[in-house]
């Protein structure tokens, strides 16, 4: 994963809340076993709108997604964030995001920055009345800019430093390897196995 | 930890399987009892491993079954859709290569991952168990820590056995009384949704308690616990006690002789303590549940059956009654409308949140000796091959048939549509399932989530009905 420290891009006012994972990306691009090449699959239903707002330039080309509270919401699909970034986003910021999604972003340095309802609402009134105008999310600092509106944001200190540092997490979780090997010599009879019984 | 602490059901289960407790703001690493996998999260989480060179560390508490994008209809053909056939070979190939014991199509122990796990007897009290899906939160029912995790966090587990976690913070969902004959588990989550909302539960696992959770059979608590994931919970749980113990015994995978006493004698010590401090509660009359639906296209935009299609201009939040303006176009519906006069296309019966035995049972009571409303098409869809053929021996299939439904073998099927079984653009389904997203369940298809008996009403009357009306 690369190290993030500051995102700065065209942000993209999409005025909706409860933006779930089948929205961000329907269940038929699930099929595939790659990781990577799912841009054309991102919103792929709205985009068949006219006036999305991915089909109005500048907007097409922004990486800074603004959005309505609880974003990410129903299935785990990493895909959606694969989507996300895929298509250029490198950042999303709503009031509120769902927990499962949130993970997923942090896992694949797409950064989530939670801003209060009011900051979204000025930032969409900054972005639609000027298209075109960048936002930049400062993780050192942990402050989103936009034209006349600077806020702090929050995002928990761990998935912030592993941001920064570019770090990946099976990699952190294997220095805990001889804890891990203990703990399972503590692990009691009764406790599953899913080998073949009988 | 001081065992004199008063500690709720999930922080025991936290607190037990505790392998590093995290400083200076980095997470807890959390070992995990029992790993589900299936063909859609899996296949880049198995290729991650191969290219950083990793075993899985658990080969023995991991276990797949192929049910996302499984036909319910000739079984025995080639996967017409390639896509489709891939990544169920895919997982094939790496069941094979990392030695994991799957349940493929054919397989009697094939099904939804959801219902499979229990039914082997895996899921049991005050284990950890999660799954690339996030209705993971199913397993809870039992009084484990489980909840859905995302592909990198699959591998994750494969590699590890293990997942850096905050801990959660903990909500009391508390359900009092009794419901009444022809409410059910399903009421009860979809009106803890429309209360809480869709982001009401984010970052918290739910309790549920209260005497309307004790009256209920395992399979109403798994609906319960299936759907927290839909009110933006991780994890729902209820605390194991008689019920759960009579629903294991003697299941496959359930502990024996003395590992069932020792197991018994400490899921008996799960629950809440007394004194215990929850971070939020929620309270629910559960005498006065009525049969629920929802009107919208998330699953708190619900309302009970005998009233009438909200009208979003009585909503004060501007983002709120754009979002149910959007809503209501998207499910042709008109504000004011009486829930009970709109008319369905479609019913499906089926999904990880109603497909198990207890679900085909109440069904089948309503609809037997009737017949299908006109217009109307049935699916039916059992939960894994075990409980098809379970009530198949019960008659269940005939009298679905019988009624002019169509009685299919098992898997997610429409609850998701990745299979062949999708609705067409604006028709309109009464169905069983979680998610009444967009498109959910096939481009342009309208969705309203009910419980089983209110399926089968509305299977007979051909508008959204209520089990009240078909008595």
């Amino acid at each position: 994963m690369e190290k993030l420290t500051v995102i700065t891009g065209v942000g993209v006012p999409l005025r909706r809340t409860n933006v779930d994972t089948d929205q961000i990306i329907p269940a038929e691009f699930l099929k595939r076993v790659t990781k990577t090449g799912f841009e054309d699959a991102l919103f792929q239903r709205w985009r068949q709108e006219p006036d999305f707002i991915l089909n109005r330039e500048p907007y097409s080309t922004g990486t800074v997604l603004v959005a309505g509270t609880d974003f990410g919401t129903g299935s785990s699909r990493e895909h959606a964030v694969w989507a996300l970034r895929d298509y250029g986003f490198q950042a999303v910021i709503a009031p509120r995001f769902a927990d499962i999604f949130r993970g997923n972003s942090g896992k694949q340095g797409l950064l989530t920055a939670v801003v209060p309802e009011d900051v979204v609402e000025r930032i969409w009134g900054e972005i639609e009345e000027n298209p075109g105008t960048e936002v930049t999310v400062d993780l050192e600092s942990r402050t989103v800019t936009c034209g006349s509106v600077t806020s702090p944001f929050e995002i928990d200190d761990y998935t912030r430093w592993r941001l920064m540092e570019g770090l990946d997490d099976i990699g952190l979780t294997l220095r805990h390897e001889n804890a891990i090997t203990e703990f399972e010599t503590h692990r009691e009879s009764w406790r599953p196995t899913t080998l073949p019984v009988r | 930890m001081n065992a004199a602490t008063p500690r709720t059901l999930a922080e025991k289960v936290w607190d037990n399987h505790l392998v590093v407790k995290g400083e200076n703001g980095e997470p807890d690493l959390i070992y995990i009892d029992l790993h589900l996998v299936h063909e859609v999260t899996s296949p880049q989480a198995f290729d991650g491993l191969r290219m950083a060179g990793r075993p899985v560390r658990r080969p023995d508490l991991t276990i797949a079954t192929e049910d996302h994008n499984t036909p319910t209809l000739n079984i025995t053909a080639q996967i017409a859709d390639p896509t489709s056939r891939t990544q169920i070979e895919t997982l094939r190939t790496n069941a094979k290569e990392f030695g994991i014991r799957l349940h493929s199509l054919g397989d009697i122990e094939q099904g939804i991952v959801h219902v499979v796990g229990p039914q082997l007897g895996l899921t049991m009290p005050g284990i950890t168990v999660v799954c690339g899906d996030s209705h993971t939160s199913t397993h809870g029912a039992f009084g484990a820590m489980a909840f859905g995790i995302g592909t990198s966090e699959v591998e994750h587990v494969l590699a590890t056995q293990t997942l850096p976690l905050k801990p959660f913070k903990t909500m009391a969902i508390t359900v009092n009384g009794r419901l009444r004959h022809g409410v059910t588990a399903k009421d009860i989550i979809l009106a803890v949704i429309a209360k809480i909302g869709t982001g009401g539960g984010q970052g918290y696992v739910l309790e549920y308690r209260g005497s309307a959770i004790r009256d209920l059979s395992m399979e109403g608590r798994m609906t319960i616990c299936n759907m927290s994931i839909e009110a933006g919970a991780r994890a729902g749980m209820v605390a194991p006690d008689q019920t759960t113990f009579d629903y294991l015994k003697g299941r496959p995978h359930a502990p024996q002789g003395a590992d069932w006493d020792e197991a018994v004698a400490y899921w008996s010590t799960l629950a809440t303590d007394d004194g215990a401090t929850f971070d939020a509660e929620v309270v629910i009359d559960g005498d006065a549940l009525e049969p629920f639906v929802t009107w919208g296209t998330n699953p708190g935009q619900g309302v009970p059956l005998s009233e009438t299609v909200p009208n979003p201009a009585d909503i004060a939040d501007p983002n709120e009654r754009a979002n149910a303006e959007r809503a209501l176009e998207y499910m042709g519906l008109e504000a004011g409308t009486p829930l009970k006069e709109i008319r369905v296309d479609q019913v499906f019966m089926g999904s990880c949140t109603n497909s198990r035995i207890e679900d085909l049972r109440a069904f089948a009571g309503v609809i037997k000796g009737k017949k299908l409303a006109d217009g109307v098409k049935l699916m039916v869809v059992p939960g894994s091959a075990r409980v098809r053929l379970e009530a198949e021996a019960e008659g269940i299939d005939k009298i679905v048939t019988d009624f002019g439904g169509e009685w299919r073998f098992a898997g997610c099927s429409m609850c998701l549509g990745m299979n062949p079984d999708q609705l067409q653009p604006g028709e309109r389904c009464a169905s069983t399932s979680n998610r009444n997203f967009e498109g959910r369940q096939g481009k342009g298809g309208r969705t309203h989530l009910v419980s089983p008996l209110v399926a089968a009403a509305t299977a007979i009357r051909g508008t959204l009905s209520s089990p009240w009306d078909v008595e």
